[in-house]
């Protein structure tokens, strides 16, 4: 994440046929020379160090992430099946497991759905505009990333709750936002927000106006331009700032948890049910859920891992183009 | 292949929601009643359906109590509210939407069941506790809930208040000796399912003081080789109380089946149901089946000791009340 984050510089955005994963390190020249110069620095950091060290650095890498990252993993999964596969499919069929499953879906979908058309929409502005107050924007964009998921919950309830500011108007026409879907979602679209925008605005700036441009002078309209010109520009960039947005839209604790309300089959959560069964006793149920999770962010891994190597590529236009039929 | 599974999944996800009932009552409650409500509503349910041919689905919201009453005062639509404590109940109906005599529309405080705060010691009683002046001792680790966000862990401060202000006839002295009982508690949990988790998930802590029903359901789940209850001579009389939320109940037009609902508890079934889960009932035919079930406590009630919620609340756990000035030394 963080390479895909840093902001382009107007040197390095005459580049327009590098990717975006470069962006940190490459002079402002051509592909081939940032792969070389990149390469170079590398095999240079290796051979300064003495073999000890490197050696030391590289356990000490390694067992710092069992110890934090596969041994918790494992034990989710241990857990998970530590009374037979029978009982753990007995758990994951329960109506509340099922409705939380289902819950979770419904929630990551809409809000996935609507982050990936807000995104693009502010990316553009972003990327291809110039306009006052685009910097406080962009602070903007970034801003649930350093609110405290839990802040952004208790928002939602000053606005919607009953006491809050439109709870009066909302009771008065018998809508309900804050301890159903609605909320929920609102909650997972605010704290999910930050990731298309994020993984696109930087490959966008890269990218220039000047195909946008050209596509509109030979007669374009605006809609083609996007479908034909920009879109296929950035579908793996989208792709994967979809792939965060729905890995965080799914595992969201927090924020949730404050407009939930907790209703057992109605608004729980794969994370909110998870701690509850898991204070109930019911460790297997618990973990099984547990697991399910944790197989979203293993799979999540993966797609990310190759996206990753699609963006670092360098899909060039040129080739997205010719795959147009 | 993908595209062939997906709409079966997504099917299967989906069917099972199909289920309605003609009527559905949302009950906001504490924490430690989970297994209670499960056996209660499975129980009215299908008592309900006899009686009157209607279906009802009883949906559960659980959580710390105070935290599960403001919960409500956001909107949350429950139909009925079963708390920890009367308070909690008072702060809904300040906002309006439950009527300002609610304790008064069922018998005994419209409390059908009642609890009280015992001890859960490690098998053998290792540090010998016996009652509450042992929780004071050096080394003693005492576990309990933050009485800020905790229902249970009020009781559990006011029945160690009750003990000291007998014991040692003042309210200084009973001040002092609570502050002792908090120097010896490592960690404050903010409900008392977090605080039973503590103990005996964790092993952090010498005694947790619970809910009776708590403890039996701890020991219940992991074994009395694990774990012992000790019940103090003295303890409180925790009522534990239910009402109606009228301004939902009257808006979903649930107020019959809410009533009925509550109403059930005061049945001889429902009272069994109490006494089943370790809730002592108020049904003194169940009671005397259920004699051996509870230990014998002298108990005193809030209003005798403390001159009821109100008061009590004020004093104790409000902005810079007691429970500040104790635990800020």
């Amino acid at each position: 994440m963080s390479t895909q984050t840093t902001f382009v510089t107007p040197a390095t955005r005459l580049q327009a046929y590098s990717s975006t994963a470069d962006l940190a390190i490459s002079p402002p020249s051509g592909r081939d020379a940032s792969t070389r110069a990149r390469s170079a620095v590398a095999s240079k950091d290796l051979r300064s160090e003495p073999g000890p060290i490197r050696f030391i650095i590289i356990a000490l890498a390694i067992s710092f992430l069992t110890i934090f990252v596969v041994l918790p993993l494992l034990v989710v999964f241990a857990s998970a099946f530590s009374k037979g596969i029978t009982a753990y499919f007995a758990a994951l069929a329960e109506p509340e497991a099922l409705s939380a499953i289902r819950l979770t879906l419904l929630v990551a979908a809409i809000s996935v759905g609507l982050n990936l058309v807000f995104g693009v929409i502010a990316a553009w502005a972003i990327a291809k505009f110039e306009f006052p107050g685009k910097t406080f924007l962009i602070t903007l964009i970034d801003l649930p990333f350093s609110v405290s998921p839990v802040i952004s919950g208790l928002v939602f309830v000053l606005l919607f709750g009953a006491q809050g500011y439109w709870g009066t108007w909302l009771q008065a026409h018998n809508v309900q936002i804050l301890f159903a879907v609605p909320g929920i979602a609102l909650a997972t679209i605010f704290v999910t927000f930050p990731f298309v925008a994020r993984s696109l605005i930087p490959l966008m700036q890269e990218q220039g106006t000047q195909e946008e441009e050209a596509a509109i002078s030979l007669g374009a309209s605006g809609l083609q331009t996007f479908f034909r010109v920009t879109l296929p520009n950035i579908k793996w960039g989208l792709l994967y700032g979809v792939l965060l947005c729905n890995a965080r839209a799914m595992g969201e604790f927090g924020a949730v948890s404050v407009v939930s309300g907790h209703i057992r089959g109605e608004t729980n959560t794969m994370p909110l049910l998870v701690e509850i069964l898991y204070n109930e006793y019911q460790f297997v149920a618990s973990f099984a859920i547990a697991s399910l999770l944790a197989m979203l962010a293993l799979i999540t891994l993966v797609v990310k891992t190759v996206l990753e190597q699609r963006l670092d590529e360098g899909q060039t236009p040129r080739d997205e183009l010719r795959d147009e039929p | 292949m993908i595209r062939r599974i997906l709409p079966l999944v997504v099917g299967l996800l989906w069917a099972s929601s199909a289920f309605a009932a003609d009527v559905t009552l949302l009950n906001v409650s504490y924490d430690p009643t989970r297994e209670l409500y499960a056996d209660f509503n499975k129980a009215f349910v299908a008592a309900y359906q006899k009686e009157t041919g209607k279906s009802v689905e009883i949906k559960q919201s659980h959580g710390g109590s105070g935290s599960q009453a403001r919960s409500v005062i956001d909107g949350l639509q429950a139909d009925v509210v079963t708390l920890a404590l009367a308070y909690d109940i008072d702060a809904i109906a300040a906002k309006g939407l439950v009527a300002p005599e609610w304790q008064k529309r069922l018998t005994l405080n419209s409390s059908p069941y009642t609890s009280t705060i015992v001890f859960l010691v490690r098998k053998g009683n290792p540090k010998a506790i016996k009652d509450w002046d042992d929780l004071i001792k050096p080394g003693v680790q005492v576990i309990t809930p933050n009485p800020k966000t905790s229902g249970g862990a009020r009781w559990n401060y006011l029945a160690a208040w009750g003990f000291a202000e007998k014991k040692f006839g003042s309210a200084d002295k009973a001040k002092k000796f609570v502050g002792d009982l908090f120097k010896n508690v490592p960690v404050l949990d903010t409900g008392a399912r977090g605080s039973t988790v503590t103990f005996v998930e964790r092993g952090v802590g010498d005694v947790l003081l619970a809910w009776e029903n708590e403890a039996f359901l701890a020991q219940r789940e992991f074994g009395k080789d694990k774990f012992e209850i000790v019940a103090p001579p003295l303890s409180i009389l925790a009522e534990p109380p239910v009402s109606v939320v009228d301004k939902v109940a009257d808006k979903k037009g649930t107020r019959a089946v809410a009533e009925a609902y509550l109403k059930y508890w005061y049945t001889k079934e429902g009272q069994e149901i109490a006494a089943r889960n370790s809730y002592r009932p108020r049904d003194s035919e169940i009671a005397k089946e259920y004699e051996k079930s509870f230990a014998k406590v002298e108990l005193f009630t809030i209003d005798d000791v403390f001159g009821g919620w109100t008061k009590a609340q004020k004093e104790h756990f409000g902005e810079g009340g007691i429970f500040d000035q104790i635990y800020k030394n």
